[in-house]
C-alpha cells in the first residue's frame, strides 16, 4: 500500500470515528422530547433522512477546517523560503469542478428529501384516530370527535393508541366559543411540536393546518409550543400517552361520562367555585363535552399533570394554583374579573394578590377547600 | 448663462439660513461633518456600543438559562431580552458595521475622494443612531419591544387592548424599525452611486477589489428589500393601534402575509450581513498569503449569485407553517442551491491560501477562523434544507446554533480581521498584536464552547424563547457550559476594546503600508487626508497598487520593482491645497431629528408631538434644499 493510500484511508477512518462519536454522543438524554430517540413512524423516518446527512456534513465541516489549518501552518511566512510565492490567479477547470461536485451531492439529496416531503404529507388513512389540538395562551386543548360531534374535550395531557395513525386538526381560535375571546382578538400563533413522534406543524388563526403521526410504542411522548406565543411560552407543555387500543378505548370512555362529583354536590368547594370566585365563567367542570376558555376539568383529576403541563398534579401544587396561578406561570391577568373588553386578560389570574376592586380575596383555606373539590374530579 | 449664474451666487453669499459650518476638528466637527471616514468611525463607534449593549443582553439571557427553572429574570424581561439582542445584533451592530466599513474603504478602494452624497450619508448616520435610540429608550418608556425580533403577527399586531403583548414595546419595535430602515436605504443609495459613478479612472467593474464589489451587492439588496419590511411594519403599526384587520384572521386578514413579506426582506438581509463579511475576507486573504485572489470573477460572481438566490428562498423560514409540499419543495431545492455558490467561495479563499506565504496576524486569524466557522453554518444550513428535518430544527436551540455559526462565527470574525486589518489606515496605528491573539483564540474557544452544544439541546428537543426549561429533560450541563462559553465571548470583547482604546495613542506608528497591501487605500498616509489622494489615480490593472510594487517572473513569481512605493511618498508630500471638498453641515442632522420625534408621536398618539416632529423635519429639509454651497 503506498503511503498516499494509507494516509487516505486513515483520513476516512478518522472521520467515520469522529462522525459515529457525535451519533453516539449526540443522540443524548431519553427525556421523552429526544427529536433523534425517534418513537414515532413519522420521525423515525426524518431522522434516518437526516442522520446520513448529518454525517456528510460533519465531514465536509472537518475537511474544510483540517484544510485551512493544514494551509496555515504549512504555507505559513518563512522569510527567505517562501516569501516570493508564486502568483496563481485562478484555475477555471479546478474551480467548475468544485462547483458541480457538491451540485451533486445536494442532487442526491434532494431526491430523499422531496419523496419523504410528498409523504408526510399525504392524506391520512382512513382508519386515522381525528384529534383537534386547539392553540391557547398558553395551553391546549385537545377535542375528540364521533362523527364530527364533539364528545371528549380535555386539557394538556391527551392519549391515543399505539400503531394507529392520529391525525391532528391544528386551530387557533375555537369555533364553539365564537371568534372572539373576552378580551377581544383571536389567538396567536402557535406550534404544535412532539419531538420524538413527528416534526412541528404552526397552529395559524384563521388557516386549518393538519399533521398526523403513529405512536410505534406505548409511552408518555412529550410536547411543547414551538412558535414564540407570548408572555408563557416557555411553559406551554403538553403530553401525548400512547397505549394499547383497548386501554385507550377505555380512556376515551372514562373521559365522555359525566363528572364523578356535580358542583352541586361538592358542597362549600362547589360554591367557592361556582359562585365567590366565578371559575365557571372560563372553566366547564361538569360536562366534558364543552370547550370552555379555561382548560375543562371534568376529569382534572384524571391526569397526571396540569397548568400547562408544567406541573405534577398534586395537591399542594393545586392549592397554590388557586390562590394565585401567575406566580406559578406567569400571565397578563391582572384584570380578568373586570367586565368583558375592559380589563386585560389572558392567563388565569391571581385570587389572593392584586385583585381587581370589588372582587373578593381568597383564603388559603378557600384554595384548599376549591382544590379538595377538584381533586375528586376522577 | 454660466456667468449670470456665478453672479447671481456671488452677489448672495449667504442665500441659505446660516453659513455652513467650518469646522473640521474638535466636537462640532463630528456633528456636522460630511467627510465619509469621519461617518464611517462614527457608524464604527456607535455599532460597537450597541453591540456591547446586545451582548450584556445576552449575557443576562445566559445567565437566567444557566440553570433550569431560572429566576434572574422575569418571563417578561426574558422576552424583552431576547427580541432588543436579536434586533440590536441585526438592525445597529451588523449592518452598521458593514456600512462603516463601506462609508470609508469604498471611497479610498476605487479611488475617490468621497462618497457621491455626502450631506446624505451623514444624514443616513444619523438617523439610524436616533433609531437605535429611539429604541432603546423604551426600556425607559413603558418596555422594551418583546414580540421577537421578526414579530409575528397576530401576537405584535393585535391591538393594545387584547394584552397578547402588554407595554408599548411592539409599537417600539415597528417605528424604530422603519427609523432604521431609511437610514440604511440612504447609504445603499449612496453607495451605489458612488460605485458606479465615482472609480478613479481605469477602476472598471471587474477591477475593483471584492470587498467593493460585496458592498455594492449589498447595497442593491437593502434597497429592494427595506421597502417591504417597511409596509410590513407601518401595517404592524396600523393593526396595533388605529383598528386596521391586515392580519387577523378574525375579520378576514391573514398572519402568514406578514410571514411572508418579512422573509421575503429577512432572507436577503442574511446576506446583506454576510456578504461584506465575505468581502472583508477576499481582501485580508490574499494580503496576508502575498498571492492574488484565487478565481477573483468567480468570487464576485459567487456573491452576486448569493444575492440572487437570496430572494427565492424566504419561505424556507415558513417551513413548519403548512404551505403544501409543492411550495416547500421548491424552497428546500431553492435553499439547497445557495449552497453552491456559498462552496464555491469557501474553496477559492482556500486555494488563495493554498502555497502562498502565509502570515498569521491577528487579521489573517481571525479570516482563516471565518472559513472554518462559516463553514460549520454552512453546512447546518444545508440541514435545514431537507425539509422534514427542518421541521425538528425550527424554533429551536439547532437554529439558534447555525444563525450563530453564520453571523458570529462568520460575519462577526470577518468584522474583526477586518478591524486589525483597517485600524492602521483609519488611526494610523497597529492594534497590539499579542493582545490581537489572546482576542481570537478566547473569541474562537468562547464562540465554539457557547454555540455548538446548542446543536445538541435543539435536537434534543429544547426549543428558543423559553425563559426557562424544566429540570429533568437533560439540556442542565449543556447549558452551564453555554454560559460559561458566553463569559469567555464577553471577555474577548473587553481585551478588542482596551486594545483599540490603548493602541490608538500608543500603538506602532502604521505607515502609510503596513501590511504590504494590494488596494488603493495603502498607497496613501494613514490616517488618509480629508482629500484622500491628492492626485486622483489611475490604475491599470486589478490589485494595481500591489503591481507597483511587484510583477511577477515566468514562473509566475513576485519580483519586487525598485520604485514600488515611491508614489505613496509623493501623494504624502502634498499640501491638499486647491482641492475643494464639500462643506460640512447642520441640516443632516436636523432633519434627520424630527423622524424619532414623529416616531414617538406614532407610539404614543399625540399630534402636538407629530406636529413638532414634522416642523422639525420640514425645517431641516427646506434648509437642507437652500444651503449655499460653501
Amino acid at each position: 500500500m503506498t503511503n498516499r493510500s494509507r494516509r487516505k484511508r486513515l483520513a476516512v477512518v478518522a472521520s467515520g470515528l469522529v462522525g459515529l462519536a457525535f451519533v453516539v454522543a449526540g443522540c443524548g438524554p431519553a427525556n421523552g422530547q429526544n427529536s433523534l430517540l425517534p418513537k414515532g413512524t413519522q420521525a423515525k423516518e426524518i431522522n434516518n433522512l437526516i442522520v446520513p446527512i448529518f454525517g456528510v456534513a460533519i465531514v465536509v465541516a472537518i475537511l474544510v477546517g483540517v484544510a485551512t489549518v493544514y494551509c496555515a501552518v504549512r504555507f505559513r511566512a518563512r522569510p527567505g523560503i517562501n516569501d516570493r510565492p508564486r502568483q496563481v490567479h485562478g484555475n477555471p477547470p479546478l474551480e467548475i469542478a468544485w462547483t458541480l461536485i457538491p451540485a451533486v451531492i445536494l442532487a442526491v439529496i434532494a431526491v430523499p428529501t422531496v419523496s419523504l416531503i410528498f409523504k408526510l404529507n399525504e392524506a391520512p388513512k382512513p382508519n386515522a384516530l381525528e384529534v383537534t389540538a386547539v392553540g391557547k395562551q398558553w395551553w391546549w386543548q385537545f377535542d375528540y370527535k364521533d362523527q364530527g360531534v364533539k364528545t371528549v374535550v380535555v386539557a394538556d395531557e391527551f392519549h391515543v393508541p399505539v400503531g394507529r395513525q392520529v391525525h391532528m386538526t391544528l386551530t387557533g381560535c375555537d369555533p364553539s366559543l365564537g371568534t372572539t375571546p373576552p378580551t377581544g382578538d383571536c389567538n396567536v400563533i402557535h406550534s404544535f411540536w412532539v419531538p420524538e413522534l413527528n416534526g412541528k406543524r404552526d397552529v395559524i388563526p384563521g388557516h386549518l393546518n393538519t399533521t398526523t403521526f403513529t405512536a410505534d410504542k406505548p409511552g408518555t411522548y412529550l410536547g411543547q409550543c414551538a412558535e414564540y406565543c407570548g408572555l408563557s411560552h416557555a411553559n406551554m407543555r403538553f403530553r401525548v400517552i400512547a397505549q394499547s387500543e383497548s386501554d385507550f378505548q377505555a380512556w376515551l370512555a372514562g373521559q365522555h361520562e359525566g363528572p364523578a362529583i356535580t358542583i352541586e354536590q361538592a358542597g362549600e368547594g362547589g360554591k367557592l367555585f361556582a359562585q365567590k370566585y366565578a371559575c365557571t365563567n372560563c372553566h366547564a367542570a361538569e360536562d366534558s363535552s364543552v370547550s370552555s376558555y379555561g382548560p375543562n376539568l371534568t376529569h382534572l383529576a384524571s391526569r397526571s399533570t396540569f397548568a400547562s403541563g408544567y406541573y405534577k398534579l398534586t395537591r399542594a401544587n393545586l392549592v397554590d394554583w388557586i390562590y394565585n396561578a401567575p406566580s406559578m406561570i406567569p400571565m397578563e391577568s391582572k384584570d380578568c374579573r373586570l367586565p368583558v373588553g375592559q380589563g386585560i386578560c389572558v392567563g388565569m389570574p391571581s385570587f389572593s394578590q392584586n385583585t381587581p376592586a370589588g372582587q373578593p380575596t381568597m383564603t388559603r383555606a378557600e384554595a384548599e377547600t376549591i382544590a379538595d373539590y377538584l381533586l375528586q374530579l376522577k | 448663462m454660466t456667468t449670470v449664474e456665478n453672479a447671481v451666487a456671488v452677489s448672495e453669499p449667504s442665500a441659505g439660513l446660516l453659513r455652513r459650518p467650518r469646522a473640521n476638528r474638535g466636537f462640532l466637527s463630528w456633528l456636522t461633518t460630511v467627510d465619509h471616514k469621519k461617518i464611517g468611525i462614527l457608524y464604527g463607534c456607535t455599532a460597537l456600543i450597541f453591540l456591547v449593549l446586545g451582548g450584556v443582553e445576552a449575557l443576562l439571557i445566559r445567565l437566567q438559562l444557566f440553570q433550569p427553572n431560572g429566576t434572574v429574570l422575569t418571563a417578561g424581561q426574558y422576552n424583552q431580552m431576547f427580541t432588543m439582542h436579536g434586533t440590536t445584533m441585526v438592525f445597529l451592530v451588523g449592518m452598521p458595521i458593514a456600512v462603516g466599513f463601506g462609508n470609508y474603504f469604498i471611497p479610498l478602494m476605487i479611488g475617490a475622494r468621497d462618497v457621491a452624497f455626502p450631506r446624505i450619508n451623514m444624514f443616513g448616520y444619523w438617523v439610524v443612531l436616533f433609531g437605535g435610540l429611539f429604541l432603546y429608550s423604551s426600556f425607559f418608556l413603558g418596555g422594551a419591544p418583546n414580540g421577537g425580533w421578526f414579530g409575528y403577527t397576530p401576537l405584535t399586531s393585535a391591538p393594545l387592548a387584547s394584552g397578547f403583548l402588554p407595554g408599548r414595546g411592539p409599537d417600539f419595535w415597528a417605528i424604530g424599525l422603519i427609523l432604521l430602515g431609511i437610514g440604511s436605504t440612504t447609504s445603499a443609495i449612496n453607495f451605489i452611486v458612488t460605485v458606479i459613478n465615482m472609480r478613479c479612472p481605469g477602476m472598471s467593474l471587474m477591477r475593483m477589489p471584492v470587498f467593493v464589489w460585496m458592498m455594492l451587492v449589498v447595497a442593491f439588496l437593502t434597497v429592494f428589500a427595506l421597502p417591504v419590511v417597511t409596509v410590513a411594519l407601518i401595517m404592524v403599526w396600523f393593526d396595533r393601534n388605529t383598528g386596521t384587520l391586515f392580519f387577523a384572521p378574525a375579520a378576514g386578514g391573514d398572519p402568514l402575509l406578514y410571514q411572508h413579506l418579512f422573509w421575503i426582506f429577512g432572507h436577503p438581509e442574511v446576506y446583506i450581513l454576510i456578504l461584506p463579511g465575505m468581502g472583508i475576507v477576499s481582501e485580508t486573504l490574499p494580503v496576508f498569503s502575498r498571492k492574488p485572489l484565487f478565481g477573483y470573477s468567480i468570487v464576485v460572481f459567487s456573491g452576486i449569485a448569493i444575492g440572487f438566490l437570496g430572494w427565492g428562498v424566504w419561505a424556507h423560514h415558513m417551513f413548519a407553517t403548512g404551505l403544501g409540499p409543492v411550495a416547500i419543495s421548491a424552497f428546500g431545492l431553492a435553499t439547497m442551491l445557495i449552497a453552491i455558490p456559498t462552496g464555491v467561495k469557501i474553496f477559492n479563499w482556500l486555494g488563495t491560501v493554498y502555497k502562498g506565504s502565509v502570515k498569521l496576524t491577528s487579521s489573517m486569524m481571525f479570516s482563516l477562523g471565518f472559513i472554518v466557522l462559516f463553514t460549520l453554518g454552512g453546512v447546518s444550513g444545508v440541514t435545514h434544507s431537507i425539509v422534514p428535518a427542518d421541521t425538528q430544527q425550527t424554533d429551536t436551540y439547532y437554529v439558534v446554533a447555525h444563525f450563530h455559526y453564520v453571523l458570529f462565527g462568520g460575519l462577526l470574525f470577518a468584522l474583526f480581521a477586518g478591524f486589525y486589518y483597517w485600524y492602521p489606515k483609519i488611526f494610523g496605528r497597529m492594534l497590539n498584536e499579542t493582545l490581537g491573539k489572546i482576542n481570537f483564540w478566547t473569541l474562537f474557544i468562547g464562540m465554539n464552547l457557547t454555540f455548538f452544544p446548542m446543536h445538541f439541546l435543539g435536537l434534543w428537543g429544547q426549543p428558543r424563547r423559553t425563559y426557562r426549561y424544566d429540570a429533568g429533560l437533560g439540556w442542565d450541563t449543556l447549558n452551564k457550559l453555554i454560559t460559561v462559553g458566553s463569559f469567555i465571548i464577553a471577555i474577548s470583547v473587553l481585551v478588542f476594546v482596551v486594545n483599540a482604546i490603548v493602541s490608538k495613542t500608543r500603538g506602532a506608528i502604521a505607515g502609510n503600508d503596513p501590511w504590504d497591501g494590494r488596494t488603493l487605500e495603502w498607497s496613501i498616509p494613514s490616517p488618509p487626508p480629508e482629500y484622500n489622494f491628492a492626485e486622483i489615480p489611475e490604475v491599470n490593472s486589478r490589485d494595481d497598487f500591489w503591481y507597483r510594487k511587484y510583477t511577477e517572473d515566468e514562473e509566475g513569481r513576485l519580483v519586487p520593482l525598485p520604485s514600488g512605493g515611491a508614489e505613496a511618498e509623493a501623494q504624502a508630500a502634498h499640501d491638499g491645497h486647491g482641492i475643494h471638498l464639500p462643506a460640512p453641515s447642520y441640516y443632516p442632522l436636523v432633519m434627520a431629528l424630527g423622524l424619532p420625534i414623529l416616531g414617538y408621536a406614532a407610539v404614543f398618539h399625540s399630534v402636538w408631538v407629530a406636529i413638532i416632529g414634522a416642523i422639525v423635519l420640514l425645517f431641516g429639509m427646506y434648509a437642507w434644499a437652500i444651503e449655499p454651497a460653501d
